[in-house]
């Protein structure tokens, strides 16, 4: 279990650097960012599952974020639910509606499939701010409790920010785990050629929609940790623009790559903060950065780093003098 | 429900159809010779009416000439897309392109939003706004306008793949590209032209559309989806049923709000949408999978 080693390791690592990350920065509203980031990770590794592995494109997966944000909402607030059950609830209905919806839509494949889930994203957007009485409407949905469980409540930025530190690293793990099993090579070869798989004996419908529903369950944890978090949600953090938003960083982060995904989704959450110094024309900035990245880093960030691993180990070979940068 | 406001309904589907139908189009041609969903196309749509508003506002033109200026510098911007972002790196897989695209669509909208800030802005109608009467519905002067350029687009697009060797060299891109450089034709040049001609067609839509609905720097946002709704419901690649799925979605639109309620009206046409598609996976008139993206 070489492998296994090697992602428990690294995933510690990793963790280690996000719990050290809170003493470094300079304030606390960075903490803000970072939950942000690792929130962004968590649904950005579930869709590159999904994307890169699976070859199934999503343009609704802000819809499940959304979806499982306003169950725990409504559960927790209106109803006054423990937090605990509403949040099982909005991932459980997150994941319930990704199956009902995923049967019909994963037949499709391609820009058909992209435009199946889009339509569903856009669909779940006008409920969510037209059923005023449920959801709040489009001024969005006030006054959801902080998580508390167990007669603990996490009321400081820094203590929900562990956790949603942990959360990500479980979904990292689990997600590299799955990718080795016998499962992550069912869907490698769909990927490669659903008839080929389907010829030796791969369930293909089944597998995908498996995928589906996996993916749609980490967005919606993404989403019952955010409504908690900011305790106010609105249905315009949950439109079509987010979910354009969480393709582009599952392929700036690298196609296929766990870890490339958490860095895309790191870097293009934390981009927007950089870039507020430059007021006016940060949109433009951040529209450049993307355009720039995608045309030199073909293989993404993740790929960007590894070739430039390579690149640096043949500069020091002698006699050869090669700009890495 | 009386026959006119049934009337009513279909006129004012066929006017917003139509200029669906301008943006799939758009979003057809580009698919059709380089594979690219252009997310893109939106943003043309929208320098179309807000670069109309500008040249008539700013530079004092007539509206004519405003419009006719405003087209080709969006045709130049498609140009200029082509050439500095999708050209040096044409070999990149095609999810990576569509990134670019959507990387430029962000670009074009903070570029707009920092010429002309957020306001909404209106073109005045080409023949102004005294409604025409016909069978108890009202027609606005501008709706016909609409209809009439959106047709007149239409059949010289047609005469161009048809009748011009440029129209024929795209129409083999689509085909296969590798058969086309076989054959001579400059699969380059041809990619060029399908995102100026995209730009053009884009163009016109958003400053026909611009005194109907208003004009703003995010207005791309939502036509280039609709745009890309209309593509997959005639079925992607092929224009005939671009055209034809922007107006079924109008027209769905149109009832939707009418007979149900306005605030569903894109959820009724999304859903129908749906509906189509777990029964005809390729659109209505698509004829093959597209197994692209």
């Amino acid at each position: 279990m070489q492998g296994l080693k090697k992602d428990l390791l690294l995933t510690g690592a990793f963790l280690s650097a996000l719990c050290l990350a809170p003493w470094v920065l300079p304030s606390g509203y960075y903490l803000t960012v970072l939950i942000m980031c690792c929130l962004n990770a968590m649904t950005v590794v579930g869709l590159n599952l999904l994307l890169g592995y699976a070859g199934q494109i999503s343009l609704g997966h802000a819809a499940f974020y959304g979806l499982a944000a306003y169950t725990t909402a409504i559960l927790t607030t209106t109803l006054g639910l423990p937090v605990a059950l509403g949040m099982l609830a909005g991932v459980g209905l997150a994941a319930l509606v990704a199956f009902v919806i995923g049967i019909p839509t994963l037949k499709l494949s391609g820009n058909y499939l992209a435009m199946a889930t889009l339509g569903f994203g856009v669909i779940v957007y006008i409920f969510l701010n037209e059923t005023v009485g449920l959801t709040g409407g489009p001024s969005g949905f006030t006054g959801i409790p902080r998580l508390n469980a167990a007669g603990l409540t996490l009321s400081s930025d820094r203590s929900y920010y562990y956790l949603t530190a942990a959360v990500l690293c479980a979904v990292v793990l689990l997600s590299l785990n799955l990718i080795r099993s016998r499962l992550g090579r069912a869907l490698r070869a769909l990927h490669t050629s659903e008839k080929a798989a389907q010829a030796v004996g791969i369930d293909i419908a089944r597998y995908k929609l498996f995928i589906f529903v996996l993916s749609a369950a980490f967005a919606g944890a993404a989403g019952v940790l955010y409504a908690h978090y900011l305790t106010f949600i609105a249905p315009s953090s949950f439109g079509f623009l987010f979910s354009v938003e969480l393709l582009v960083m599952v392929v700036l982060g690298g196609m296929a790559s766990v870890w490339g995904s958490v860095t895309g989704a790191f870097f293009l959450t934390a981009l927007p903060e950089f870039l507020r110094m430059f007021e006016n024309v940060e949109i433009i900035i951040y529209g450049a950065i993307l355009i720039l990245c995608m045309m030199f880093l073909p293989r993404g960030l993740a790929g960007g780093v590894s070739s430039l691993a390579v690149r640096l180990r043949g500069r020091a070979r002698p006699g050869e003098d090669d700009h890495a940068s | 429900m009386d026959s006119a406001s049934l009337l009513q309904f279909l006129i004012s589907g066929l006017t917003v159809g139509s200029t669906y139908g301008l943006t799939a189009l758009g979003f057809t041609i580009i698919f059709n010779t380089t594979g690219i969903i252009n997310f893109a196309q939106g943003e043309f749509v929208m320098l179309g009416g807000m670069l109309s508003v500008f040249f008539m506002r700013i530079a004092g033109l007539d509206e004519a000439s405003a419009i006719v200026l405003a087209v080709a510098a969006v045709t130049l911007a498609g140009a200029l897309i082509e050439r500095f972002t999708i050209r040096p790196v044409k070999d990149a897989s095609i999810i990576n392109l569509i990134i670019i695209t959507i990387g430029v669509s962000i670009f074009i909208r903070g570029l707009a939003m920092l010429a002309w800030g957020k306001d909404t802005f209106a073109l005045p109608p080409f023949s102004g706004d005294a409604p025409i009467a016909l069978f108890g519905a009202v027609v606005m002067p501008q709706s016909i306008w609409v209809l009439a350029i959106s047709l007149l687009i239409l059949s010289g697009l047609k005469a161009f793949f048809s009748g011009t060797i440029y129209g024929k060299g795209m129409l083999a891109c689509a085909q296969d590209k590798k058969a086309a450089y076989l054959v001579g034709i400059s699969v380059e040049r041809m990619v060029l032209l399908s995102f100026m001609i995209s730009g053009l067609v884009g163009a016109v839509g958003g400053a026909i559309l611009a005194p109907i609905t208003l004009t703003s720097f995010d207005v791309g946002v939502i036509l280039g989806l609709k745009g890309f709704a209309a593509c997959i419901l005639g079925g992607l690649g092929n224009p005939f049923g671009a055209a034809a799925g922007g107006l079924i979605l109008g027209v769905l639109e149109s009832f939707g709000a009418g007979l149900l309620s306005s605030a569903y009206k894109d959820a009724f046409a999304f859903i129908i949408l749906l509906l189509l598609l777990f029964v005809r996976p390729s659109g209505l008139f698509g004829t093959r999978e597209a197994k692209r993206v």
